[in-house]
């Protein structure tokens, strides 16, 4: 998000796998949840994704958070739908990856149910003209929702399935600043725009 | 090889730094095993047998048969100036020998790794020398040159980067990445990151 915004964050890695040092005590007193991300921004400790999302956007890019009342709702739903894609294909992922202990099979069905939503979701978003999840440019809620569906494919999750979400999933790769990480590569410089227009 | 031979082969199963008293369930070459270490000897069992075991590279080795060698040496791993760094596990969907296909292939960086190890501008592969060297019964790839945009930080010296393979089925594997480094600058952590986006980005590519 803040790459995105054109803001700089100094960035502070956590030996997640195989250290676990998200459990430990230094970070444990920052954010008791044992979780990460942790934004700390002076006295300001904020230790939930869509939290920081919209601390960033407010304070350096309005234009990615909804302004009107419908759009606000529709923003807060997909912020808290994103927790149920980090818990069913985020988790999927650890145990399919990183031998975190789960049920693999409910976390892939949950996963798959939640997929079909955003699917139909995009599939009306884009009959109404747009491609991403409120109004008619990229949100925060479009952020929350995108790092676990494009990494579900790691906790065997396929995506072929859902024309819709690849086709959002490509714009939110095409946006000026859009950062990538292992399991979602960036858009390469070789492959044709599917989009561009055919040359005359 | 005959099926004999790849029972007396040695495979990694656990980092020695991860394993506990109480046993963690595994398997090799698709029969079950059960590692134990922690603060006990570490041991591998498979149908009630305690099977032979190595600790080396700060990880523990098993074989199902009777291996007739010794596991391999890297020199390398006993200089006192190198950082071994210990990456952790990860499961990959593919036979094991494509994930020792894919860390020999290097014709995929520029695609996989880009701006990393290679570079989309960059994609040609300069002819390279493979042989399989008899006295060892290892196969090596030799006088590799490749365009690669990022530099290791230790002129004039190797980096040893390894992928240990655990083959779990014929289908299924566990890798631990390992390196050994001469880096005093760069946190451990940071050098397990650096290796973990690696593998990472080849995971999906080997499953694919």
């Amino acid at each position: 998000m803040a790459s995105l915004l054109g803001i700089k964050l100094e960035l502070r890695p956590v030996d997640f796998h195989p250290g676990r040092e998200h459990k430990g005590e230094e970070l444990l007193a920052l954010n008791p949840a044992g979780s990460i991300p942790i934004l700390v921004d002076g006295d300001v400790v904020l230790t939930e994704s869509a939290a920081i999302l919209a601390y960033l956007a407010a304070q350096h890019g309005p234009d990615w958070l909804a302004a009107d009342p419908l759009a606000i709702g529709q923003q807060q739903q997909w912020l808290s739908f994103a927790h149920r894609l980090t818990s069913a294909l985020g988790g999927a992922r650890l145990v399919e990856m990183l031998h975190f202990p789960g049920d693999l099979d409910a976390l892939q069905a949950n996963g798959v149910a939640a997929l079909r939503e955003l699917e139909a979701a995009l599939v009306a978003r884009r009959l109404a003209g747009s491609t991403f999840l409120v109004g008619g440019t990229p949100t925060i809620a479009d952020i929350a929702c995108f790092p676990y569906v494009a990494l579900a494919p790691d906790g065997s999750v396929a995506l072929d399935p859902y024309p819709s979400i690849r086709i959002w999933m490509r714009a939110i790769r095409a946006l000026p600043g859009f950062i990538e990480m292992p399991g979602i590569h960036r858009l390469h410089e070789l492959a044709p725009d599917p989009f561009a227009e055919a040359p005359a | 090889m005959t099926a004999t031979a790849m029972r007396d082969a040695w495979y990694p199963v656990g980092l020695l730094s991860g394993l506990n008293r109480g046993g963690k369930e595994s398997r090799l070459l698709g029969e079950e095993i059960t590692v134990y270490g922690g603060d006990a000897a570490p041991k591998v069992v498979s149908g009630g047998r305690d099977l032979p075991v190595v600790e080396r590279f700060g990880h523990l080795w098993t074989s199902l048969g009777s291996p007739d060698k010794d596991l391999f040496t890297i020199p390398e791993a006993d200089h006192p100036d190198r950082t071994l760094v210990d990456v952790g596990v990860v499961r990959v969907k593919c036979s094991p020998l494509r994930a020792v296909e894919n860390f020999l292939d290097v014709a995929h960086f520029p695609f996989v790794h880009t701006d990393i190890l290679g570079a989309e501008s960059h994609p040609e592969v300069a002819e390279y020398k493979v042989e399989i060297r008899d006295d060892v019964d290892e196969v090596w790839a030799t006088k590799v040159e490749f365009y690669q945009p990022q530099a290791a930080k230790s002129p004039g010296e190797w980096d040893v980067i390894a992928l240990f393979v655990q083959p779990l089925t014929e289908d299924l594997c566990d890798v631990w990445p390992w390196m050994a480094l001469f880096d005093d600058e760069t946190s451990l952590t940071d050098l397990i990151h650096f290796q973990q986006l690696i593998f990472l980005q080849d995971r999906p590519m080997d499953a694919g």
